[in-house]
């Protein structure tokens, strides 16, 4: 199991968070087209190598963080403070929906 | 007892001072303390264990260790028991499985006389036609399947799990791991040693006096340094990071752990695993191979036979010979595979009679024992991401390259003398802390604190070990003539030569086909001789076929391990007690328990309807809202505007998702300047909370709002019913009730039966006048007996879950998530005055605005039965009349005892949403019924004078 280092916990087991997957600026969504509102939506690149994502510290201290992983080697790079922003999905505690 | 056993000897772990008694098949026999099942059968003259998958044939002892797959047997209710490794006690009740009538006389061994149709690939190939006679083939097939038993009335086994965070786990209690755990904890490392046999030592354990005296030097040092010893447990399974998990058994109260550890570096020693010999007549029971008879000798004390012929092409054959010299066994001939000798076929009925060797000559023996090479155990470096080597000078796999964080040594890693692979065990051990010690550095600096750790990160230690050296041995995998190579699934050399005829040209192909390497030994034994087989069919080098992947587990772990206990948290309120006195039917919803009825839910409607009811409404959703800029928040989450909430009033609001689906409802009242309650739905708490949280810190991190969850710091009642108000009216006296004073949907905190800091808001979701009274959770019992105290005389009664769904029903409020579903955009509530497109953001609202300009979405609407008696299934179907095409369907429906009708809410199609439209509903049992829309959702109250007076 992966190791992700909550910038506030520290280094915790993957199940203890929420992987919140590829992060995406949020459109203006007064201006927003709806393929770009439906890019932010939906669309993932899942690339090969490194990725931006999100991660919720669920069973911690509840801070929204994101991180660099690249996918194809496990590496992650030191991780971001909250304030970045992530695509809005909403998630329940620990669990998907 | 017997005269199998010879007499007492150094090494040996039997105690002959306690005695044991156990049966087999019913037969009572005895054994000794230390003994493993196999080695008191085998003392007490039994060589046949068991009965082969497919053909049926008798098979004995191979290994005689954990690995044998001869020798897997019931234990009393416990089914597939490796006896070779589990331990006698005293009252066992031991069985063979897979045989039938009985172990001597099999009928099912006819198999062996039709085994033309049970060759490589018969699961694809027969039973297949004609298919309607498939259950047949299944109740037939079923009969010969060969686990144990499952006794479904047996007590549960007893489970449970264990975290660890050791320095170093070292997987492996051989010389090289013993040696490995003891440097590593003495550079300072928390080592755990993982041995999956009962004691440490590994193959010193069968050696000569030597060994063992090495063996117990290492294993008393690794104790007193402090290692944690685990014996009777299998490190099974390696994943990212160096997650580990870990099964042991033998554990007082506990029939089996699941460890999940998570090592700073790995250290694998598992060793090697003797190769079984392919060749005619190799799985007669008598057939063993060299680590066999030297354990059952030396740890054992039992004799396995009288007269052997031995085939050693290395020097554990050779000590083989001495072992068996020593336990009085006549050696009838020695065959040495490093002078060009060989072993052609073993010939027997129920046991080896007779050997033919390579040079024709004919030996009688009842006992073959083969010393043709090793498999190195490669797994935990497979899962590691390491894709061993072969060499063929050695003739076995060893390690390439694996990450970092996980060492190889022992004889996994290369041969040598007991020094040479103590030496090494203690370099890895060295290297193994000093890495230990940098990724301890990484991760603590990585942790916030208030004295951060500031020292540099140590430089990575290299790997400076001199390598162990790779020994040459004959390359000996099959004879000339064709035997079993996967013991457990009974696919024989022949098989596989088969299958590559056939155009199976991957040994992974070949795995899935033959079902070679899938059974129980897991390759452990026959993985090898597998590729051996195939690449001689194919012309082909070990190299050019390639090797199947190892996967975990390394070794099986019991479904029951892998649950642990059943830690279930149940929320309840504080006034639970009270209900399961006064019989509350209870309804488990998400995770909270709460009172469905009380025995009469629609008498608990008409009493509310007509006098006071209360609920306990606790699992409602509660957030405390506090900062300047809750209004901004409101706005986001809700569709609806927040700029101007007074305070002292509430208001409902509807929220969605990004992509415009309803996410929850609720009210928010404000209770002071800065000051907000905001209530979800049950089921929505955790995730409004985090969805609140999220935008908070993702987009808006300089919004001043501070979000604290209160769901369970506040117990919830609704008081409602027409006599409510007079009823609170005596349990207060700081809040005015007049109904000019506290109007519909506002709220006020103050005083409830002398409880202070309660809220108190007048919203309806029942219909009736009604207060919700948020009271702190420690008096919430307290007030509830108050209110059923004071009102007496009114009439008050309880009222459960379900008399308030049929309320909210007669009412038509809807629920989120049982009204709307996961496709259902805001629009489909009907509330567009809620959804005010002209505020510059909220979430979701692009998705909404352009769901309302095309109005093409489903509508929520209440729906009359023609026939007031029917009440049509929840989810049943609404079509077109006359079709099948499908409009809708009912989402909510109950028998309202209020109209003294069924009530319905559904959601339909736009064209089939206007009131007065007729619906055809296909009911549960295929009929179709007629209904109305009606003009209102409310089917009760459509004006609400009731809930506003």
């Amino acid at each position: 199991m992966l190791l992700v280092p909550c910038p506030v916990c520290g280094p915790k087991n993957a199940a203890e968070l929420t992987y919140r997957g590829e992060t995406h600026s949020r459109p203006d969504p007064n201006q927003a087209t709806p393929e770009e509102w439906r890019s932010y939506l939906y669309l993932r690149d899942n690339p090969a190598g490194w990725l931006r994502e999100g991660w919720f510290c669920s069973s911690g201290c509840r801070t929204f963080f994101t991180l660099e992983r690249n996918t194809t080697t496990g590496e992650l790079r030191e991780p971001l403070l909250p304030g970045n922003k992530v695509a809005g999905r909403p998630i329940s505690d620990g669990t998907e929906p | 007892m017997s005269n199998h056993r010879i007499p007492d000897a150094p090494g040996q772990l039997i105690n002959r001072d306690v005695p044991l008694t156990f049966t087999w098949n019913g037969r009572r026999l005895r054994g000794y303390e230390g003994d493993t099942i196999v080695s008191a059968l085998l003392a007490n003259g039994i060589t046949i264990t068991g009965r082969s998958m497919k053909y049926h044939r008798p098979r004995g002892p191979l290994t005689a260790d954990y690995w044998d797959p001869n020798t897997t047997v019931q234990v009393g209710d416990e089914p597939n028991v490796r006896a070779s490794h589990r331990l006698l006690r005293d009252g066992m009740n031991v069985s063979a499985q897979n045989v039938w009538p009985s172990l001597r006389f099999d009928l099912k061994s006819a198999n062996r006389l039709v085994g033309r149709f049970l060759t490589a690939g018969f699961y694809y190939k027969t039973f297949m036609k004609p298919a309607a006679l498939w259950p047949l083939y299944a109740r037939v097939l079923g009969t010969f399947a060969p686990g144990g038993v499952v006794d479904l009335d047996a007590p549960p086994p007893r489970n449970d799990k264990r975290y660890a965070h050791p320095d170093v786990v070292v997987a492996g209690g051989g010389p090289a791991g013993m040696a490995a755990a003891l440097a590593a904890a003495q550079a300072g490392a928390s080592v755990m040693l993982v041995e999956h046999e009962h004691q440490l030592g590994g193959h010193l354990c069968w050696g000569d006096d030597t060994d063992r005296a090495e063996a117990a030097r290492l294993a008393h040092a690794v104790r007193a340094a402090g290692v944690e010893v685990l014996t009777d447990a299998t490190v099974t399974g390696r994943y990212e990071d160096n997650w580990l998990a870990i099964s042991q058994r033998g554990l007082p109260g506990i029939d089996e752990r699941l460890i999940k550890a998570r090592a700073g570096v790995l250290i694998v020693a598992a060793g090697t695993i003797e190769r079984p010999y392919v060749f005619a007549g190799n799985d007669l029971p008598g057939v063993m191979t060299s680590g066999a008879v030297r354990r059952l000798i030396t740890m054992y004390g039992v004799k396995p036979g009288n007269r052997a012929v031995v085939f050693t092409a290395n020097p554990s054959g050779d000590a083989a010979v001495v072992a068996l010299e020593a336990a009085g066994v006549t050696i009838a001939a020695v065959v040495d595979g490093r002078l060009g000798g060989n072993v052609v076929a073993a010939h027997g009925r129920n046991r080896v009679r007779r050997v033919t060797l390579a040079d024709g000559r004919r030996i009688d023996s009842d006992l073959l024992i083969t010393a043709v090479g090793w498999t190195t155990p490669t797994s935990l470096l497979n899962m590691s991401g390491d894709r061993p080597v072969y060499d063929p000078e050695a003739a076995r796999f060893f390690p390439w390259c694996p990450p970092d964080n996980v060492l190889a040594t022992g004889g996994l890693a290369g041969d040598g003398t007991t020094e040479q692979l103590v030496a090494h065990g203690e370099a890895t051990g060295l290297l193994a802390a000093a890495r230990a010690g940098v990724v301890r550095h990484r991760l603590q600096h990585l942790t916030r604190r208030a004295e951060p750790v500031t020292t540099p990160e140590p430089a990575w230690p290299a790997d400076e070990r001199p390598p162990l050296p790779h020994g040459s041995h004959p390359a000996l995998f099959r004879s000339t003539t064709h035997g079993i190579v996967d013991y457990s699934e009974d696919v024989s050399s022949k098989d596989l030569v088969q299958a590559a005829d056939e155009g199976f040209d991957s040994v992974e192909l070949v795995k899935r086909f033959t079902t070679t390497t899938m059974g129980p030994s897991q390759g452990k034994l026959e993985t090898v001789n597998t590729v051996a087989v195939l690449a001689e069919a194919r012309g082909e080098t070990i190299e050019q076929v390639g090797t199947t992947v190892w996967r975990p587990p390394y070794a099986p772990i019991s479904l029951g391990a892998l649950a642990g206990r059943i830690h279930e948290p149940v929320r309840m309120s504080s006034i639970q007690p009270w209900h399961e006195a006064h019989g509350a039917q209870p309804i488990l919803a998400g995770q909270w328990i709460r009172p469905n009825h009380y025995g009469d839910p629609e008498s608990e409607v008409r009493n509310t309807r007509n006098r006071v009811g209360i609920i306990d409404i606790t699992p409602l959703g509660k957030l405390d809202l506090q900062g300047p800029d809750v209004p901004k928040l409101l706005n986001l989450l809700y569709t609806n505007s927040w700029n101007a909430l007074p305070q002292g009033a509430v208001r409902y609001g509807l929220m969605c998702a990004e992509d415009g689906v309803v996410l929850d409802d609720g009210v928010t009242g404000r209770l002071g300047p800065e000051h907000y309650l905001m209530t979800t739905t049950s089921s929505g708490a955790a995730t409004v909370w985090n969805w609140a949280e999220n935008w908070l810190q993702t987009e808006h991190p300089d919004w001043q709002v501070h979000i604290t969850p209160v769901t369970t710091g506040l117990t919830s009642i609704n008081v409602a019913g027409p006599d409510s108000r007079q009823l609170l009216e005596r349990l207060t006296n700081d809040i005015d009730l007049g109904p000019d004073a506290f109007q519909y949907m506002q709220v006020r905190t103050g005083t409830v039966a002398g409880v202070a800091n309660c809220i108190v808001w007048r919203i309806g979701f029942t219909g009736e006048l009604s207060y919700e009274v948020h009271v702190p959770s420690g008096f919430g019992l307290f007030v509830w007996e108050q209110l059923l105290v004071h009102g007496q005389d009114l009439g008050v009664a309880p009222f459960g879950l379900e008399a308030q769904r049929i309320m909210r029903l007669e009412k038509g409020h809807f629920i989120v998530g049982q009204d709307t579903d996961g496709l259902s955009k805001a629009p489909v509530t009907g509330l567009e005055t809620l959804l005010k497109v002209e505020k510059d953001d909220w979430v979701g609202k692009p998705e909404v605005v352009w769901a309302l300009s095309r109005g093409d979405g489903p509508r929520i609407v209440a729906v009359q039965p023609t026939d007031p008696t029917v009440v049509p299934e929840e989810a049943a179907q609404i079509v077109a009349a006359g079709t099948n095409q499908i409009l809708g369907r009912i989402t909510s429906s109950r028998f309202s005892p209020t109209l003294n009708r069924s009530v319905c809410l559904a959601q339909v199609h736009p064209d089939v949403a206007t009131p007065g439209t007729t619906l055809t509903i296909v009911l549960a049992n295929g009929t179709r019924t007629t209904a109305q829309v009606m003009e209102h959702h409310a089917h009760f109250d459509p004006e609400g004078s009731r809930l506003r007076g």
